[in-house]
């Protein structure tokens, strides 16, 4: 089982390099967002460094979506998805190998990253390697919800927009710890361990329950 | 393929809930039972109506604006309701496969995202005049938003699957995540609004409720109740009509298809 997981890993982080698509592409997409903020908010660089964490956060949560609905669709599509099911190990196991693949690809540079674009918003270094903590910490409950909905939309050809619908609103827990683990490491008067704790709390609950209801929203697509 | 009754053969003493529950007893006792559940609704709310307006007195704080709760708690109600009803029907869809939970499960979505939107829209004309402004970021309107906002998703979801019973178990497992996921985001919200406002202004206007004012919002939110179980039947009502229709127009097509298929000579492509 532990052999299947690793082979289904090993393929994704394989074909995600040789397209060479999400990975970098979403850490664009990131830093895309970061330098808009500035724009749209003028150059205050106190106001940056305040709202910075925000910022991070709300363009993680952003690029998370960017090639979530190929998760499953293209796997669906040329009917490896099938060969993976008649594996004779359970579907959970392939969803958790796919998932933690695209975590790998999408969710880890992004958090890998942040403090680098942190720079971009005067964050100080405290701040930065909070925000990077609670990215590492929390973007793998962003992946495990947006999952579900890409598990959902597999067979809708244009489910991108309806995927982004059906998994923001479950992903806002995420993002208020997140940004509220990050603010408190800045200074105020709750305690950093507190959020993130919770946010490594929501993060085991996601892997669960996202792994379940992805791997039954697969099974019952047919 | 409700109706159809393949799936349905009935068992030699059927319980009174597998009687209930068939599609075509169920088309028949919601057929004799809704206009007097309709009937009971409207006289319900025009009871409920007159407390609200002529009985109950005005807030001493609020004045007259305080009228828009006899509305606004149970169309919040509401909106709850309907959510965890469609929660059941998911499992019933699921665990059975029952097609009439299929039924009510579609049915119930839109008549409770129409109660949690009503929900906000009287808040927010409720809260210019006491808060001066038509909204703020407090925890239960930003539970009642997103609420709302995982309603829409759900419509979204069922739309866009055109199978019936493919799109039930999609909608059912995200309906089942949403409801594991809502206490999650009650508390988190909750969390986030104390960290971000002083919670002063935001008390209502006192902390117990008159009983001259409870008595009327009960009866509202019983005339509520009613009136959104006759809507759900009526729309259960309708949906398995709408689904006989779809599975006659499909064999009609095929029985047309199967005669053109006999007329068109051998030597012409068949028609897919």
């Amino acid at each position: 089982m532990i052999g299947v997981f690793a082979a289904l890993v090993a393929r994704d982080l394989a074909l995600a390099t040789r397209i060479g698509g999400s990975g970098a592409l979403s850490l664009v997409f990131f830093l895309m967002i970061v330098a808009l903020v500035p724009f749209a908010l003028g150059p205050d660089l106190n106001l940056l460094a305040r709202i910075g964490p925000a910022i991070l956060w709300l363009a993680a949560v952003l690029a998370t979506l960017i090639g979530l609905d190929r998760l499953f669709q293209a796997d669906a599509e040329d009917g490896s998805l099938d060969l993976m099911g008649a594996a004779p190990v359970p579907l959970e196991i392939v969803v958790l190998a796919k998932v933690t693949a695209h975590w790998l690809t999408t969710g880890l540079p992004l958090a890998l990253a942040a403090p680098l674009f942190g720079l971009l918003v005067a964050l100080d270094g405290a701040g930065m390697g909070a925000t990077a903590l609670t990215l590492l910490a929390g973007t793998p409950a962003l992946t495990f919800i947006g999952a579900v909905g890409a598990a959902l939309t597999a067979s809708i050809r244009r489910g991108g927009l309806i995927l982004a619908v059906l998994v923001l609103p479950l992903m806002v827990p995420t993002l208020i710890f997140g940004v509220s683990a990050a603010q408190a490491a800045l200074g105020g008067t709750v305690p950093f361990a507190t959020p993130l704790s919770i946010l490594a709390g929501l993060t085991l609950i996601a892997a669960v329950v996202g792994t379940l209801a992805a791997a039954a929203a697969l099974r019952w697509s047919e | 393929m409700s109706g159809s009754g393949s799936t349905m053969t009935p068992s030699p003493s059927p319980s009174l809930w597998t009687r209930l529950s068939n599609p075509s007893h169920f088309m028949r006792w919601s057929g004799a039972l809704t206009p007097w559940l309709a009937a009971l609704s409207a006289l319900v709310l025009a009871a409920g109506l007159y407390l609200a307006w002529f009985v109950a007195p005005p807030d001493y704080q609020q004045g007259e604006t305080v009228r828009i709760m006899f509305i606004h708690v149970p169309a919040a109600w509401l909106g709850v309701f309907f959510y965890a009803s469609m929660s059941l029907s998911a499992v019933g869809s699921l665990v059975w496969r029952h097609p009439l939970a299929d039924v009510a499960q579609r049915a119930a979505a839109p008549i409770g995202a129409a109660f949690t939107l009503i929900c906000l829209v009287t808040g927010s004309l409720w809260g210019k005049p006491m808060w001066g402004t038509y909204w703020v970021w407090d925890a239960r309107l930003t539970s009642m938003l997103l609420l709302f906002l995982i309603y829409c998703g759900l419509i979204a979801l069922w739309r866009a699957i055109e199978e019936p019973n493919r799109a039930a178990r999609a909608v059912s497992i995200l309906t089942l995540v949403g409801a594991v996921n809502l206490p999650i985001i009650k508390f988190s919200v909750n969390w986030w609004s104390t960290l971000h406002q002083p919670a002063s202004i935001l008390r209502m206007g006192g902390p117990t409720i008159d009983p001259s004012m409870l008595y009327p919002l009960l009866v509202m939110i019983a005339a509520a109740t009613l009136g959104g179980i006759t809507l759900h039947l009526y729309a259960m009502r309708t949906e398995v009509m709408r689904r006989r229709v779809r599975t006659l127009t499909i064999r009609e097509a095929e029985r047309l298809d199967a005669g053109r298929a006999q007329t068109v000579p051998a030597a012409l492509p068949q028609p897919l």
